[in-house]
Protein backbone atom coordinates (compact mmCIF):
# COMPACT_ATOMS: atom_id res chain seq x y z
CA UNK A 1 0.00 0.00 0.00
CA UNK A 2 1.37 3.19 -0.93
CA UNK A 3 -0.09 5.33 2.26
CA UNK A 4 1.79 8.55 1.29
CA UNK A 5 0.07 8.43 -1.81
CA UNK A 6 -3.33 8.03 -0.16
CA UNK A 7 -2.68 10.48 2.33
CA UNK A 8 -1.41 13.47 -0.25
CA UNK A 9 -4.57 12.83 -2.34
CA UNK A 10 -6.66 12.68 0.64
CA UNK A 11 -5.48 15.99 1.80
CA UNK A 12 -5.37 17.81 -1.38
CA UNK A 13 -9.01 17.06 -1.78
CA UNK A 14 -9.63 17.89 2.36
CA UNK A 15 -7.75 21.72 1.73
CA UNK A 16 -10.11 22.02 -1.29
CA UNK A 17 -12.63 21.87 1.25
CA UNK A 18 -11.07 24.36 3.32
CA UNK A 19 -10.50 26.94 0.17
CA UNK A 20 -13.97 26.69 -0.51
CA UNK A 21 -15.42 27.01 3.05
CA UNK A 22 -18.79 28.96 2.53
CA UNK A 23 -19.81 26.94 -0.21
CA UNK A 24 -19.00 23.42 1.08
CA UNK A 25 -20.14 24.20 4.76
CA UNK A 26 -21.62 27.26 5.23
CA UNK A 27 -24.37 26.68 2.52
CA UNK A 28 -26.15 23.50 2.74
CA UNK A 29 -26.04 24.21 6.67
CA UNK A 30 -27.97 27.12 6.17
CA UNK A 31 -30.19 25.38 3.37
CA UNK A 32 -31.36 22.43 6.49
CA UNK A 33 -31.72 25.45 8.92
CA UNK A 34 -34.38 26.81 5.99
CA UNK A 35 -36.00 23.45 5.68
CA UNK A 36 -36.30 23.06 9.81
CA UNK A 37 -37.64 26.37 10.37
CA UNK A 38 -40.26 26.00 7.38
CA UNK A 39 -40.99 22.39 8.18
CA UNK A 40 -40.53 21.82 11.76
CA UNK A 41 -40.77 24.83 13.29
CA UNK A 42 -43.66 26.84 10.80
CA UNK A 43 -45.90 24.09 9.11
CA UNK A 44 -44.45 21.23 11.83
CA UNK A 45 -46.29 22.47 14.65
CA UNK A 46 -49.44 22.24 12.84
CA UNK A 47 -48.37 18.33 11.69
CA UNK A 48 -49.58 15.35 13.60
CA UNK A 49 -47.53 13.03 15.13
CA UNK A 50 -45.75 10.02 12.95
CA UNK A 51 -45.12 7.01 14.54
CA UNK A 52 -45.86 8.95 17.92
CA UNK A 53 -42.62 11.23 16.94
CA UNK A 54 -42.96 14.97 16.43
CA UNK A 55 -43.28 15.89 12.83
CA UNK A 56 -40.02 18.65 13.56
CA UNK A 57 -37.84 15.44 15.00
CA UNK A 58 -39.10 13.29 12.24
CA UNK A 59 -38.03 14.96 9.64
CA UNK A 60 -34.49 15.39 11.25
CA UNK A 61 -32.78 12.10 9.89
CA UNK A 62 -34.05 12.34 6.40
CA UNK A 63 -32.55 16.24 6.53
CA UNK A 64 -29.84 14.40 6.93
CA UNK A 65 -29.46 12.33 4.44
CA UNK A 66 -30.88 14.54 1.63
CA UNK A 67 -27.34 17.02 2.02
CA UNK A 68 -25.33 13.89 2.68
CA UNK A 69 -26.37 12.55 0.00
CA UNK A 70 -26.43 15.21 -2.55
CA UNK A 71 -22.50 16.55 -1.05
CA UNK A 72 -21.51 13.37 -1.41
CA UNK A 73 -22.43 12.80 -5.12
CA UNK A 74 -21.29 16.44 -6.15
CA UNK A 75 -18.18 16.71 -3.58
CA UNK A 76 -16.69 12.72 -4.80
CA UNK A 77 -17.89 13.64 -8.17
CA UNK A 78 -15.97 17.10 -8.46
CA UNK A 79 -13.07 15.84 -6.76
CA UNK A 80 -12.31 13.53 -9.70
CA UNK A 81 -13.76 15.46 -12.17
CA UNK A 82 -11.54 18.52 -12.14
CA UNK A 83 -7.87 16.64 -12.43
CA UNK A 84 -9.52 15.57 -15.49
CA UNK A 85 -11.01 18.87 -16.55
CA UNK A 86 -7.45 20.70 -16.25
CA UNK A 87 -5.08 17.73 -17.34
CA UNK A 88 -3.31 17.22 -13.98
CA UNK A 89 -5.07 13.85 -14.06
CA UNK A 90 -1.66 12.96 -15.78
CA UNK A 91 0.18 12.95 -12.23
CA UNK A 92 -2.02 10.31 -10.48
CA UNK A 93 -2.26 8.14 -13.92
CA UNK A 94 1.34 8.48 -13.75
CA UNK A 95 1.92 7.52 -10.12
CA UNK A 96 3.10 4.47 -8.49
CA UNK A 97 -0.26 3.79 -7.44
CA UNK A 98 -3.11 1.39 -7.81
CA UNK A 99 -6.75 2.02 -8.67
CA UNK A 100 -7.72 0.90 -4.88
CA UNK A 101 -5.47 4.07 -3.36
CA UNK A 102 -6.67 6.49 -5.76
CA UNK A 103 -10.43 5.49 -4.68
CA UNK A 104 -9.50 5.83 -0.82
CA UNK A 105 -7.89 9.23 -0.88
CA UNK A 106 -10.81 11.06 -3.35
CA UNK A 107 -13.77 8.95 -2.03
CA UNK A 108 -12.13 9.25 1.63
CA UNK A 109 -11.93 13.15 1.69
CA UNK A 110 -15.30 13.13 0.28
CA UNK A 111 -16.62 10.48 2.50
CA UNK A 112 -15.16 12.76 5.72
CA UNK A 113 -16.50 15.40 4.30
CA UNK A 114 -20.31 14.30 4.43
CA UNK A 115 -19.58 12.86 7.84
CA UNK A 116 -18.78 16.04 9.50
CA UNK A 117 -21.63 18.01 7.13
CA UNK A 118 -24.14 15.50 8.42
CA UNK A 119 -22.74 15.62 12.12
CA UNK A 120 -23.07 19.60 11.80
CA UNK A 121 -26.69 19.21 10.32
CA UNK A 122 -27.39 17.43 13.45
CA UNK A 123 -25.89 19.56 16.07
CA UNK A 124 -27.98 22.76 14.19
CA UNK A 125 -31.16 20.54 14.51
CA UNK A 126 -31.18 20.50 18.60
CA UNK A 127 -31.44 24.13 18.17
CA UNK A 128 -34.59 23.64 16.59
CA UNK A 129 -36.28 20.82 17.58
CA UNK A 130 -36.03 18.48 20.71
CA UNK A 131 -35.11 15.42 20.11
CA UNK A 132 -32.67 11.60 20.96
CA UNK A 133 -30.84 9.38 19.48
CA UNK A 134 -31.80 6.06 20.91
CA UNK A 135 -28.74 3.59 19.12
CA UNK A 136 -26.03 6.52 18.48
CA UNK A 137 -23.53 3.62 16.96
CA UNK A 138 -25.84 3.10 14.70
CA UNK A 139 -26.57 6.24 13.87
CA UNK A 140 -22.84 6.96 13.34
CA UNK A 141 -22.53 3.41 11.10
CA UNK A 142 -25.79 4.75 8.77
CA UNK A 143 -23.94 8.36 8.55
CA UNK A 144 -20.32 6.50 7.25
CA UNK A 145 -22.01 3.63 5.27
CA UNK A 146 -24.39 6.26 3.25
CA UNK A 147 -21.54 8.92 3.00
CA UNK A 148 -18.86 6.05 1.47
CA UNK A 149 -21.98 4.75 -0.59
CA UNK A 150 -23.19 8.07 -2.43
CA UNK A 151 -18.81 9.40 -2.29
CA UNK A 152 -18.13 5.97 -4.45
CA UNK A 153 -21.22 6.92 -7.31
CA UNK A 154 -20.34 10.66 -7.20
CA UNK A 155 -16.71 8.96 -8.38
CA UNK A 156 -18.31 7.10 -10.41
CA UNK A 157 -20.44 10.13 -11.99
CA UNK A 158 -16.92 12.34 -11.74
CA UNK A 159 -15.25 9.61 -14.06
CA UNK A 160 -18.16 9.76 -16.35
CA UNK A 161 -18.93 13.24 -16.80
CA UNK A 162 -16.93 15.08 -19.58
CA UNK A 163 -18.92 18.54 -19.25
CA UNK A 164 -19.81 20.15 -16.32
CA UNK A 165 -23.35 19.99 -17.21
CA UNK A 166 -23.22 16.31 -16.77
CA UNK A 167 -21.40 16.66 -13.76
CA UNK A 168 -23.88 18.53 -12.33
CA UNK A 169 -27.02 17.14 -13.61
CA UNK A 170 -27.11 13.00 -11.65
CA UNK A 171 -27.23 14.92 -8.54
CA UNK A 172 -29.21 17.27 -9.10
CA UNK A 173 -31.70 15.67 -11.34
CA UNK A 174 -31.55 12.05 -9.78
CA UNK A 175 -30.00 12.23 -5.96
CA UNK A 176 -32.30 15.41 -5.34
CA UNK A 177 -35.63 13.60 -6.38
CA UNK A 178 -34.78 10.60 -5.11
CA UNK A 179 -34.01 12.08 -2.16
CA UNK A 180 -37.23 13.79 -1.89
CA UNK A 181 -39.27 10.90 -2.56
CA UNK A 182 -37.75 8.74 -0.24
CA UNK A 183 -39.93 9.41 2.67
CA UNK A 184 -37.18 12.53 3.98
CA UNK A 185 -40.50 14.04 5.00
CA UNK A 186 -43.28 11.85 5.47
CA UNK A 187 -43.57 7.82 6.08
CA UNK A 188 -44.00 5.77 3.07
CA UNK A 189 -46.62 4.43 4.86
CA UNK A 190 -48.64 7.35 4.39
CA UNK A 191 -48.53 7.14 0.76
CA UNK A 192 -51.65 5.07 -1.26
CA UNK A 193 -50.35 1.41 -1.66
CA UNK A 194 -49.40 1.62 -5.69
CA UNK A 195 -46.79 4.35 -4.77
CA UNK A 196 -45.65 2.53 -1.62
CA UNK A 197 -44.71 -0.70 -3.60
CA UNK A 198 -43.10 1.81 -6.33
CA UNK A 199 -41.42 3.67 -3.95
CA UNK A 200 -39.11 0.38 -2.68
CA UNK A 201 -37.19 0.78 -5.82
CA UNK A 202 -35.73 3.93 -4.83
CA UNK A 203 -32.44 3.02 -3.10
CA UNK A 204 -32.82 6.00 -0.56
CA UNK A 205 -36.15 4.83 1.25
CA UNK A 206 -33.52 2.45 2.61
CA UNK A 207 -31.15 4.99 3.91
CA UNK A 208 -33.89 7.22 5.34
CA UNK A 209 -35.58 4.64 6.82
CA UNK A 210 -32.55 2.87 8.72
CA UNK A 211 -31.50 6.07 9.57
CA UNK A 212 -34.64 7.24 11.05
CA UNK A 213 -34.40 4.00 13.38
CA UNK A 214 -30.85 4.93 14.40
CA UNK A 215 -32.57 8.00 16.05
CA UNK A 216 -36.23 6.47 17.21
CA UNK A 217 -36.14 3.80 16.74
CA UNK A 218 -38.78 3.22 13.91
CA UNK A 219 -38.49 2.59 10.54
CA UNK A 220 -40.45 1.99 7.58
CA UNK A 221 -38.30 -1.23 6.60
CA UNK A 222 -36.55 -3.48 8.53
CA UNK A 223 -33.08 -2.11 9.80
CA UNK A 224 -31.49 -5.47 8.64
CA UNK A 225 -32.81 -4.75 4.98
CA UNK A 226 -31.97 -1.20 5.00
CA UNK A 227 -28.38 -2.57 6.03
CA UNK A 228 -27.93 -4.93 3.38
CA UNK A 229 -29.04 -2.67 0.48
CA UNK A 230 -26.31 -0.26 1.37
CA UNK A 231 -24.18 -3.35 1.41
CA UNK A 232 -25.10 -4.44 -2.28
CA UNK A 233 -25.54 -0.65 -3.66
CA UNK A 234 -21.43 -0.26 -2.05
CA UNK A 235 -20.25 -3.18 -3.80
CA UNK A 236 -22.48 -2.60 -7.17
CA UNK A 237 -20.39 0.91 -7.13
CA UNK A 238 -17.07 -0.93 -6.83
CA UNK A 239 -17.47 -3.32 -9.08
CA UNK A 240 -18.20 -0.23 -11.66
CA UNK A 241 -15.10 1.56 -10.44
CA UNK A 242 -13.02 -1.62 -10.82
CA UNK A 243 -14.10 -2.09 -14.45
CA UNK A 244 -13.71 1.61 -14.87
CA UNK A 245 -9.90 1.70 -14.06
CA UNK A 246 -9.44 -1.78 -15.69
CA UNK A 247 -10.47 -0.67 -19.47
CA UNK A 248 -9.18 2.86 -18.76
CA UNK A 249 -12.82 3.90 -18.89
CA UNK A 250 -12.73 8.02 -20.28
CA UNK A 251 -9.42 7.99 -17.92
CA UNK A 252 -7.02 6.26 -20.68
CA UNK A 253 -7.38 5.85 -24.02
CA UNK B 1 26.31 -0.21 -23.15
CA UNK B 2 23.79 -0.77 -20.09
CA UNK B 3 19.99 -0.03 -20.80
CA UNK B 4 17.93 1.24 -18.27
CA UNK B 5 14.60 1.59 -21.02
CA UNK B 6 13.70 -1.28 -22.80
CA UNK B 7 10.37 -0.38 -26.17
CA UNK B 8 9.94 -3.89 -27.73
CA UNK B 9 7.66 -4.58 -30.19
CA UNK B 10 5.56 -1.58 -28.83
CA UNK B 11 2.16 -0.66 -31.44
CA UNK B 12 -0.87 1.22 -30.76
CA UNK B 13 -3.82 1.48 -32.35
CA UNK B 14 -6.40 4.51 -30.66
CA UNK B 15 -9.96 3.64 -30.22
CA UNK B 16 -11.15 4.83 -33.51
CA UNK B 17 -8.69 2.92 -35.14
CA UNK B 18 -5.79 4.90 -35.61
CA UNK B 19 -2.22 3.56 -35.98
CA UNK B 20 -0.27 6.24 -33.71
CA UNK B 21 2.47 3.60 -33.41
CA UNK B 22 4.17 0.70 -34.98
CA UNK B 23 6.04 -1.76 -33.84
CA UNK B 24 8.90 0.77 -31.89
CA UNK B 25 12.19 -0.84 -30.39
CA UNK B 26 14.07 1.46 -28.59
CA UNK B 27 16.54 1.11 -25.90
CA UNK B 28 17.43 3.80 -23.78
CA UNK B 29 21.01 3.66 -22.10
CA UNK B 30 21.97 4.60 -18.60
CA UNK B 31 23.03 7.78 -18.11
CA UNK B 32 22.19 9.36 -21.43
CA UNK B 33 20.25 12.36 -22.60
CA UNK B 34 18.15 10.96 -25.83
CA UNK B 35 16.74 12.98 -27.92
CA UNK B 36 13.54 12.25 -29.87
CA UNK B 37 12.30 14.38 -33.17
CA UNK B 38 9.52 14.17 -35.24
CA UNK B 39 7.01 16.00 -37.31
CA UNK B 40 3.56 17.12 -35.08
CA UNK B 41 1.39 13.93 -35.14
CA UNK B 42 4.54 11.72 -35.11
CA UNK B 43 3.83 9.60 -31.74
CA UNK B 44 5.96 11.17 -29.52
CA UNK B 45 3.88 11.83 -26.91
CA UNK B 46 2.33 9.11 -27.55
CA UNK B 47 5.33 7.01 -26.79
CA UNK B 48 6.16 8.85 -23.53
CA UNK B 49 2.21 8.77 -22.37
CA UNK B 50 2.13 4.60 -22.79
CA UNK B 51 5.32 4.30 -20.61
CA UNK B 52 4.18 6.71 -18.15
CA UNK B 53 1.09 5.06 -17.86
CA UNK B 54 -0.94 7.78 -18.95
CA UNK B 55 -2.03 6.25 -22.14
CA UNK B 56 -3.14 2.12 -22.32
CA UNK B 57 -0.64 -0.02 -24.13
CA UNK B 58 -0.59 -1.56 -27.28
CA UNK B 59 0.77 -4.11 -28.30
CA UNK B 60 4.74 -5.01 -26.88
CA UNK B 61 6.37 -4.34 -24.05
CA UNK B 62 8.30 -1.63 -22.18
CA UNK B 63 10.71 -2.88 -19.27
CA UNK B 64 12.58 0.07 -17.27
CA UNK B 65 15.06 -0.32 -14.70
CA UNK B 66 14.67 -3.84 -15.55
CA UNK B 67 10.81 -3.83 -14.10
CA UNK B 68 7.77 -4.35 -16.56
CA UNK B 69 5.48 -1.46 -16.69
CA UNK B 70 2.60 -3.12 -16.43
CA UNK B 71 2.79 -6.03 -13.98
CA UNK B 72 5.97 -3.99 -11.84
CA UNK B 73 4.04 -1.11 -12.25
CA UNK B 74 5.35 0.30 -9.00
CA UNK B 75 8.67 0.12 -9.17
CA UNK B 76 8.78 1.33 -12.55
CA UNK B 77 6.73 4.29 -12.41
CA UNK B 78 8.96 5.11 -8.64
CA UNK B 79 12.14 5.73 -11.31
CA UNK B 80 10.23 7.77 -13.64
CA UNK B 81 9.41 10.98 -13.76
CA UNK B 82 7.15 13.32 -16.18
CA UNK B 83 7.32 16.74 -17.80
CA UNK B 84 4.17 16.74 -19.80
CA UNK B 85 3.58 18.44 -23.31
CA UNK B 86 0.58 20.72 -21.74
CA UNK B 87 1.17 23.23 -19.14
CA UNK B 88 -1.29 21.15 -17.04
CA UNK B 89 -0.98 22.50 -13.13
CA UNK B 90 -3.20 22.75 -10.45
CA UNK B 91 -3.62 26.41 -10.48
CA UNK B 92 -5.74 27.05 -6.73
CA UNK B 93 -2.45 25.40 -5.39
CA UNK B 94 0.75 27.42 -3.93
CA UNK B 95 4.02 25.89 -5.37
CA UNK B 96 5.13 24.27 -2.20
CA UNK B 97 1.97 22.22 -2.13
CA UNK B 98 1.70 21.01 -4.99
CA UNK B 99 5.12 19.86 -4.82
CA UNK B 100 4.72 18.28 -1.65
CA UNK B 101 1.96 16.62 -3.35
CA UNK B 102 3.81 14.93 -6.03
CA UNK B 103 6.37 13.64 -3.45
CA UNK B 104 3.82 11.91 -1.62
CA UNK B 105 1.96 10.33 -4.58
CA UNK B 106 5.40 8.38 -5.32
CA UNK B 107 5.10 6.85 -2.07
CA UNK B 108 8.04 8.24 -0.75
CA UNK B 109 8.47 10.48 2.86
CA UNK B 110 8.63 14.40 2.69
CA UNK B 111 12.09 15.34 2.50
CA UNK B 112 11.57 18.85 3.03
CA UNK B 113 15.62 20.19 2.50
CA UNK B 114 15.30 18.24 -1.31
CA UNK B 115 12.46 20.01 -2.20
CA UNK B 116 14.17 22.94 -0.66
CA UNK B 117 17.34 22.51 -2.88
CA UNK B 118 15.11 22.04 -5.85
CA UNK B 119 12.84 24.73 -5.99
CA UNK B 120 16.12 27.27 -5.29
CA UNK B 121 17.59 25.24 -8.41
CA UNK B 122 14.28 26.13 -10.21
CA UNK B 123 14.65 29.79 -9.14
CA UNK B 124 11.06 29.03 -7.74
CA UNK B 125 12.29 29.39 -3.98
CA UNK B 126 10.66 32.61 -3.91
CA UNK B 127 7.66 31.96 -5.08
CA UNK B 128 6.66 28.79 -3.53
CA UNK B 129 3.68 30.60 -1.19
CA UNK B 130 2.44 31.96 -4.23
CA UNK B 131 -0.59 30.04 -5.64
CA UNK B 132 0.51 28.45 -9.23
CA UNK B 133 -1.94 30.59 -11.43
CA UNK B 134 -0.14 34.13 -10.51
CA UNK B 135 2.85 32.39 -12.12
CA UNK B 136 4.08 33.47 -15.59
CA UNK B 137 4.18 30.14 -18.30
CA UNK B 138 7.96 30.14 -17.67
CA UNK B 139 7.58 29.87 -14.30
CA UNK B 140 4.45 27.33 -15.02
CA UNK B 141 6.55 25.29 -16.58
CA UNK B 142 9.16 25.27 -14.16
CA UNK B 143 6.56 23.95 -11.76
CA UNK B 144 6.04 21.04 -13.88
CA UNK B 145 9.73 20.15 -13.75
CA UNK B 146 10.06 20.07 -10.29
CA UNK B 147 6.45 17.93 -9.39
CA UNK B 148 8.56 16.11 -12.25
CA UNK B 149 12.07 15.65 -10.19
CA UNK B 150 9.96 15.68 -6.24
CA UNK B 151 10.75 12.11 -5.91
CA UNK B 152 14.13 11.81 -7.25
CA UNK B 153 13.21 9.72 -10.68
CA UNK B 154 16.06 7.99 -12.33
CA UNK B 155 14.69 8.27 -15.70
CA UNK B 156 13.27 11.94 -16.87
CA UNK B 157 10.97 12.43 -19.39
CA UNK B 158 10.69 16.20 -20.85
CA UNK B 159 7.90 16.31 -23.62
CA UNK B 160 9.01 19.51 -25.29
CA UNK B 161 10.25 21.33 -22.25
CA UNK B 162 11.52 24.72 -23.75
CA UNK B 163 8.02 25.62 -25.38
CA UNK B 164 7.35 29.10 -25.62
CA UNK B 165 10.41 29.32 -22.94
CA UNK B 166 12.55 32.30 -23.40
CA UNK B 167 16.71 31.90 -25.21
CA UNK B 168 17.59 32.61 -21.42
CA UNK B 169 15.29 30.03 -19.39
CA UNK B 170 15.89 27.77 -22.39
CA UNK B 171 19.97 27.93 -21.49
CA UNK B 172 19.26 27.77 -18.30
CA UNK B 173 17.26 24.67 -18.54
CA UNK B 174 19.85 22.80 -20.74
CA UNK B 175 22.43 23.77 -17.94
CA UNK B 176 20.15 22.12 -15.48
CA UNK B 177 18.92 19.16 -17.82
CA UNK B 178 22.91 18.32 -18.37
CA UNK B 179 23.61 18.30 -14.47
CA UNK B 180 20.59 16.17 -14.19
CA UNK B 181 22.53 14.11 -16.39
CA UNK B 182 25.58 14.28 -14.82
CA UNK B 183 23.61 12.70 -11.51
CA UNK B 184 23.08 9.55 -13.30
CA UNK B 185 19.78 10.74 -14.24
CA UNK B 186 18.63 9.27 -17.49
CA UNK B 187 16.98 11.89 -19.60
CA UNK B 188 14.59 11.55 -22.84
CA UNK B 189 13.06 14.78 -24.12
CA UNK B 190 11.44 15.36 -27.25
CA UNK B 191 11.45 19.05 -29.06
CA UNK B 192 10.81 21.13 -32.18
CA UNK B 193 13.86 23.10 -32.18
CA UNK B 194 16.80 21.15 -33.72
CA UNK B 195 19.57 23.24 -32.25
CA UNK B 196 18.21 22.07 -29.03
CA UNK B 197 18.71 18.24 -29.75
CA UNK B 198 22.07 19.25 -31.48
CA UNK B 199 23.16 20.67 -28.57
CA UNK B 200 21.89 18.65 -26.08
CA UNK B 201 21.50 14.93 -26.97
CA UNK B 202 23.78 12.30 -26.61
CA UNK B 203 21.64 9.92 -28.93
CA UNK B 204 19.13 11.19 -31.64
CA UNK B 205 16.12 9.13 -32.66
CA UNK B 206 13.11 10.16 -35.43
CA UNK B 207 10.03 9.50 -35.40
CA UNK B 208 7.07 9.46 -38.54
CA UNK B 209 4.31 8.92 -38.91
CA UNK B 210 4.56 6.09 -35.83
CA UNK B 211 7.75 4.61 -36.94
CA UNK B 212 10.59 5.44 -35.54
CA UNK B 213 12.81 5.79 -38.72
CA UNK B 214 16.46 6.07 -37.09
CA UNK B 215 18.53 6.22 -34.28
CA UNK B 216 21.89 7.08 -34.32
CA UNK B 217 24.70 8.77 -31.67
CA UNK B 218 24.26 12.44 -32.36
CA UNK B 219 28.27 12.54 -33.88
CA UNK B 220 27.94 9.85 -35.97
CA UNK B 221 24.83 10.65 -37.22
CA UNK B 222 26.19 14.45 -38.24
CA UNK B 223 29.15 12.76 -39.67
CA UNK B 224 27.28 9.81 -41.81
CA UNK B 225 24.15 12.19 -42.93
CA UNK B 226 25.87 15.55 -42.67
CA UNK B 227 27.16 16.86 -46.00
CA UNK B 228 29.59 19.31 -46.44
CA UNK B 229 29.78 21.93 -48.99
CA UNK B 230 32.68 23.54 -50.36
CA UNK B 231 31.57 27.03 -52.10
CA UNK B 232 34.10 29.01 -54.42
CA UNK B 233 33.86 32.67 -54.96
CA UNK B 234 35.05 32.53 -58.84
CA UNK B 235 37.35 35.12 -60.09
CA UNK B 236 35.85 34.95 -63.41
CA UNK B 237 32.39 33.48 -64.50
CA UNK B 238 31.93 30.19 -65.86
CA UNK B 239 29.34 29.54 -68.34
CA UNK B 240 29.75 25.52 -67.40
CA UNK B 241 31.60 23.17 -65.86
CA UNK B 242 34.38 22.44 -67.75
CA UNK B 243 34.36 18.26 -68.99
CA UNK B 244 37.56 17.21 -67.85
CA UNK B 245 35.92 18.25 -64.30
CA UNK B 246 32.69 15.86 -64.90
CA UNK B 247 34.22 12.90 -62.46
CA UNK B 248 33.63 15.47 -59.20
CA UNK B 249 29.82 15.90 -57.71
CA UNK B 250 30.17 20.12 -58.64
CA UNK B 251 27.54 22.35 -59.14
CA UNK B 252 27.40 25.75 -60.81
CA UNK B 253 24.98 28.47 -58.94
CA UNK B 254 22.75 29.48 -61.52
CA UNK B 255 25.09 33.11 -62.47
CA UNK B 256 27.98 31.36 -62.97
CA UNK B 257 30.05 32.63 -60.04
CA UNK B 258 30.09 29.52 -57.54
CA UNK B 259 31.16 26.91 -57.74
CA UNK B 260 29.99 24.35 -55.24
CA UNK B 261 31.30 21.11 -54.33
CA UNK B 262 29.45 18.69 -52.21
CA UNK B 263 31.08 15.95 -50.05
CA UNK B 264 30.78 13.61 -46.98
CA UNK B 265 33.48 14.65 -44.51
CA UNK B 266 34.57 10.96 -44.03
CA UNK B 267 35.66 10.04 -47.03
CA UNK B 268 36.47 12.87 -49.21
CA UNK B 269 38.91 14.64 -47.44
CA UNK B 270 41.85 13.59 -50.13
CA UNK B 271 40.15 14.51 -53.06
CA UNK B 272 39.90 18.04 -52.24
CA UNK B 273 42.85 19.22 -52.43
CA UNK B 274 42.26 16.97 -55.93
CA UNK B 275 39.98 19.41 -57.20
CA UNK B 276 41.83 22.56 -55.90
CA UNK B 277 44.68 21.26 -57.96
CA UNK B 278 42.88 20.25 -60.99
CA UNK B 279 41.64 23.71 -60.93
CA UNK B 280 44.70 25.24 -61.39
CA UNK B 281 45.83 23.33 -63.81
CA UNK B 282 42.78 24.54 -65.71
CA UNK B 283 43.92 28.49 -64.29
CA UNK B 284 40.41 28.62 -62.91
CA UNK B 285 41.06 30.66 -60.32
CA UNK B 286 38.72 31.60 -57.15
CA UNK B 287 38.48 34.84 -54.93
CA UNK B 288 37.49 33.07 -51.79
CA UNK B 289 36.03 30.02 -50.43
CA UNK B 290 34.19 28.48 -47.24
CA UNK B 291 32.58 25.13 -46.46
CA UNK B 292 29.18 24.71 -44.61
CA UNK B 293 28.09 21.88 -42.81
CA UNK B 294 24.48 20.76 -42.77
CA UNK B 295 22.70 20.68 -39.65
CA UNK B 296 20.37 18.51 -37.79
CA UNK B 297 17.96 19.97 -39.27
CA UNK B 298 18.55 19.51 -42.48
CA UNK B 299 19.30 16.03 -42.20
CA UNK B 300 15.74 15.80 -40.18
CA UNK B 301 13.72 17.59 -42.95
CA UNK B 302 15.62 14.88 -45.84
CA UNK B 303 14.70 11.75 -43.40
CA UNK B 304 11.19 13.08 -42.63
CA UNK B 305 10.44 14.11 -46.56
CA UNK B 306 12.26 10.71 -47.89
CA UNK B 307 9.77 8.84 -46.19
N1 LIG C 1 -6.63 10.37 -27.61
C1 LIG C 1 -6.40 10.19 -28.92
N2 LIG C 1 -7.33 9.61 -29.70
C2 LIG C 1 -7.11 9.43 -31.01
N3 LIG C 1 -5.98 9.80 -31.64
C3 LIG C 1 -5.02 10.39 -30.91
C4 LIG C 1 -5.18 10.62 -29.51
N4 LIG C 1 -4.06 11.22 -29.04
C5 LIG C 1 -3.26 11.36 -30.10
N5 LIG C 1 -3.81 10.87 -31.23
C6 LIG C 1 -3.22 10.86 -32.56
O1 LIG C 1 -2.01 10.14 -32.52
C7 LIG C 1 -1.04 10.77 -33.32
C8 LIG C 1 0.21 10.99 -32.53
O2 LIG C 1 -0.03 11.98 -31.55
P1 LIG C 1 1.09 12.45 -30.55
O3 LIG C 1 0.46 13.38 -29.59
O4 LIG C 1 1.77 11.26 -30.02
O5 LIG C 1 2.07 13.24 -31.52
P2 LIG C 1 3.40 14.05 -31.18
O6 LIG C 1 4.50 13.41 -31.93
O7 LIG C 1 3.57 14.20 -29.73
O8 LIG C 1 3.06 15.45 -31.84
P3 LIG C 1 3.42 16.94 -31.36
O9 LIG C 1 4.78 17.23 -31.86
O10 LIG C 1 2.41 17.78 -32.06
O11 LIG C 1 3.29 17.00 -29.90
C9 LIG C 1 -1.68 12.04 -33.86
O12 LIG C 1 -2.08 11.81 -35.17
C10 LIG C 1 -2.87 12.25 -32.99
O13 LIG C 1 -3.92 12.84 -33.70
MG1 LIG D 1 3.54 15.72 -28.44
Amino acid sequence: MNFYAIKAIYLFEMARTWRTLMQSIASPVLSTSLYFIVFGSAIGSRMAEIDGISYGAYIIPGLIMLTVLTESTSNASFGIYMPKFSGTIYEILSAPISAAEIVIGYVGAAASKSIVLGLIILITATFFVDFSIQHPFWMLAFLVLTSISFSLLGFIIGVWAQSFEQLQIVPLMIIAPLAFLGGSFYSIHMLPPLWQTITLFNPVVYLVSGFRWSFYGVSDVQVGISLGMIGIFILICLAIIAWMFKTGYKLKV
Amino acid sequence: MQSILSVQNLSKVYPGGFHALKSINLDIYHGEIFALLGPNGAGKTTLISIICGIVNPGEGKVVAGGFDIVKDFRSARQLIGLVPQELSVPIFETVWDTVKFSRGLSGKPLDAAYLEQLLRDLSLWDKRHSKIMTLSGGMKRRVLIAKALAHQPRILFLDEPTAGVDVELRRDMWQMIRGLRDNGVTIILTTHYIDEAEEMADRIGVINKGQLILVEEKVSLMKKLGKKQLTLQLAQRLSEIPASLAEYPLSLSSNGEQLIYTYDEQNEKVKITDLLRRLADLQIEFRDLNTSQSSLEDIFVSLVEGK
